[in-house]
């Protein structure tokens, strides 16, 4: 890869100054690439994986300490920068502006409500869900199974959706999805009364949902736990399931950026009637990637459900398409380790980390202002900064870098010797 | 890509029919009726002043609109109402007037876009990492790079297209089309903005095309020393109706032509 910035000033400047960040600089350098390539992906996760054990010491760091989140919170960050990373492939590699994507979230976990509660108290059905006895009602799936199901039922809803909105371009792709965003928590809302059957139990939402786990058995030969809801290690289960979670949707979308249909999602996003005219069929190139977003997002907002056990119409709130579109925008639209990033950052702004700044922020000046409360307007400010410093976001997708940093058309096309 | 000895295929079909096609813009006619016909492995131009509707009859064939009537039959199959995607899998490669790479993708990843209907690679396939994906997407990489050096553009691989010089840019757009294995090659306007040393060995180029790779070549062009030098025959366009056909040296002599060109002399 040519990467302009190398022999760029900025590089000449970095040659220019011999300090001790260079000395360390040129150590880092001597590494082999392969070893060296690894590593920071690896401190991270073995950070990320022990992150249950140290985070109580973490938390006792005294005035610092309060910055490490609760373990729980923690589940929270991780399920929606699972959902930005989702919604990625849709926004970031595609281009198709999704203002809906809490439709997904809400199509998952209300999944989870109905293949995993006793929701349904007319029939009594039991598969492979552990600790649960088998005389209660309701239908009770394995939840590992249910997040599956939860993920396909979550694409074939994108696929209806995409079908009749696909075909608008820019804007009206938009609004006709902001419309989608609004309608689905609606129809849940009103479920309680299809014609006197009660789908979604309306305002009330379904609650107990059945938790994860490897029953008996399982729990026999491998140590495995039977059911994560009734462990003592309730929040660490649940963490570190959604951290694979995570970083299998992270493994699958880099695979996917980097294969044929990838790059037929990169050439729409560039030039559709080009895209076409390479024998890119549009419609269905766009579809795959509205249904594999929303794979995520229904895995994601499936297994949320069963982590708060429960599935309420409040959840979806248009807010939610809104903040994780932010996440998707400060990480670096198409840049998946961006998102990340962007995704845990604004997440964990919005579960602890406002709350966290503004005591200390009254503390300090002696105030008592409710920080979390302008939480959008803090969100919006970020953006806004972002657009105006940093374009590309966090962790800049190699693309949009170039096309955001240097301005499309920005020299001369011509460059024809005379 | 096999190379087919032109003569062989001279007394085949022609490969393109186009019958009465006509396109409407509510009610401007940019395309009236016209009949049109290439024949097998050879180079056909299509001539006219500035909107004289050439444009619109390559949208035509390549399935960006949609025609109002008429009829075009490609390789023997009716494509009318088919979608680009569809034309271009059949075997219609085109680059466009104005440039249209995908700018922020490297030269060969153009070309591994063009590719796109030639390639089975699924989804979970790739995600597994599939040794028969793996393998078909090693291959197709290196069929690209081979196409980037017939096309002129060696060690130029990884440089993003927007950052190639005009001249490569649409030697690109070439690479790319060529990269989608077309029987018909469509060219709309490939010369336009070259210097002459650039035009001659474009020229040169399209003629090995269609002698090394046996390709029926179709081309919008301005540049008449190109038009003549190569075209098997010539099609000249006026408000969007034929107003002439056949080879280069008859076209030439055409006194609709001239006028079209020239405008009616005053004395008339």
């Amino acid at each position: 890869m040519t990467e302009p910035s190398d022999n760029g000033p900025k590089g000449k400047r970095r040659q220019g100054a011999v300090t001790g960040l260079s000395a360390v600089q040129q150590t880092w350098q001597s590494i082999p690439e392969v070893v060296r390539r690894p590593i920071p992906l690896a401190i991270v996760l073995v950070l990320a994986l022990t992150y249950p054990f140290i985070y109580t010491d973490l938390r006792s760091l005294g005035e610092l300490g309060d910055f490490f989140p609760q373990l729980g919170s923690v589940v929270i960050i991780l399920v929606f920068t699972m959902m930005a990373v989702g919604l990625n492939i849709v926004v970031g590699y595609s281009g198709l502006l999704d203002l809906g994507y809490v439709a997904f979230y809400a199509a998952g976990a209300y999944t989870a409500g109905w293949l995993a509660s006793g929701q349904f108290e007319q029939v009594s059905f039991h598969l492979g869900s552990p600790g649960i006895s088998s005389d209660v009602t309701g239908i009770h799936v394995s939840l590992w199974l249910v997040l599956l199901v939860a993920g396909a039922f979550t694409a074939i809803t994108g696929i209806l959706i995409g079908l009749p909105t696909l075909r608008l371009r820019g804007d009206y792709l938009a609004i006709v999805t902001l419309g989608f965003g609004e309608i689905i928590p609606q129809v849940v809302r009103n479920g309680d009364d299809f014609g006197g059957f009660n789908l979604t139990n309306g305002t009330f939402g379904i609650n107990p949902i059945d938790s994860p786990g490897f029953g008996e058995t399982l729990n026999d030969t491998l140590g495995l736990p039977v059911s994560y809801q009734a462990s003592f290690e309730r929040e660490r289960l649940f963490y570190w399931t959604i951290l694979a979670l995570l970083l299998i949707t992270v493994f699958c979308s880099v695979r996917l950026r980097d294969s044929r249909l990838g790059r037929a999602w990169i050439a729409i996003r560039e030039d559709e009637t080009a895209a076409a005219a390479m024998g890119i069929p549009l419609m269905r190139t766009k579809t795959w990637a509205y249904a594999i977003g929303a794979f995520f997002g229904g895995i994601a907002g499936a297994y949320y459900a069963s982590f708060k056990s429960g599935a309420f119409p409040s959840d979806f709130y248009f807010n939610i398409s809104i903040f994780l579109l932010c996440m998707v925008i400060l990480g670096g639209m198409g840049s998946v380790w961006g998102v990340v990033a962007g995704g845990l950052i604004l997440g964990w702004l919005n579960v602890e980390g406002l709350a966290v700044i503004g005591s200390k922020f009254n503390e300090a000046a002696g105030t008592n202002i409710e920080i979390a409360k302008y939480q959008f307007g803090i969100y919006g400010a970020i953006i806004v900064l972002m657009m105006l410093f940093r374009p590309t976001g966090l962790i800049p997708e190699r693309r949009r870098k170039r096309e955001l940093e240097e301005g499309v058309h920005d020299e001369a096309l011509y460059e024809v010797p005379h | 890509m096999s190379a087919v000895a032109p003569e062989a295929r001279v007394a085949e079909e022609p490969i393109l029919v186009a019958a009465a096609v006509r396109k409407e813009f509510g009610g401007l006619v940019a395309v009236n009726d016209v009949d049109f016909t290439i024949p097998t492995g050879s180079i056909v131009s299509l001539i006219g002043p500035n909107g004289a509707g050439k444009t619109t009859f390559f949208n035509m064939l390549t399935g960006v609109y949609t025609p109002t009537s008429g009829k075009i039959v490609f390789d023997g199959k009716n494509v009318t109402d088919k979608p680009p995607h569809a034309i271009t899998e059949l075997g219609v490669g085109r680059t466009f007037q104005n440039i249209r790479l995908f700018e922020q993708m490297t030269a060969l990843e153009n070309v591994l876009v063009g590719m796109h209907a030639r390639l089975k690679g699924g989804i979970l396939g790739s995600i597994v990492g599939a040794p028969r994906v793996r393998r078909e997407e090693r291959r197709a990489t290196e069929r690209a790079r081979e196409l980037l050096r017939f096309s002129g553009l060696r060690g130029r691989d990884d440089i993003v297209a927007r950052e190639l010089p005009y001249g490569d840019q649409r030697r690109l757009e070439v690479a790319r089309a060529l990269a989608t294995q077309p029987k018909l090659l469509l060219l709309d306007e490939p010369t336009a903005g070259m210097n002459p040393q650039e035009t001659a060995s474009f020229t040169d180029f399209v003629g090995r095309l269609r002698h090394e790779e046996g390709l029926t070549v179709l081309m919008i062009e301005h540049d008449m020393k190109v038009v003549m030098n190569i075209s098997d025959r010539v099609t000249v366009l006026d408000y969007g109706e034929k107003i002439a056909e056949g080879s280069p040296a008859e076209v030439q002599g055409d006194e609709r032509v001239i006028e079209a060109y020239l405008g009616r002399a005053a004395n008339e």
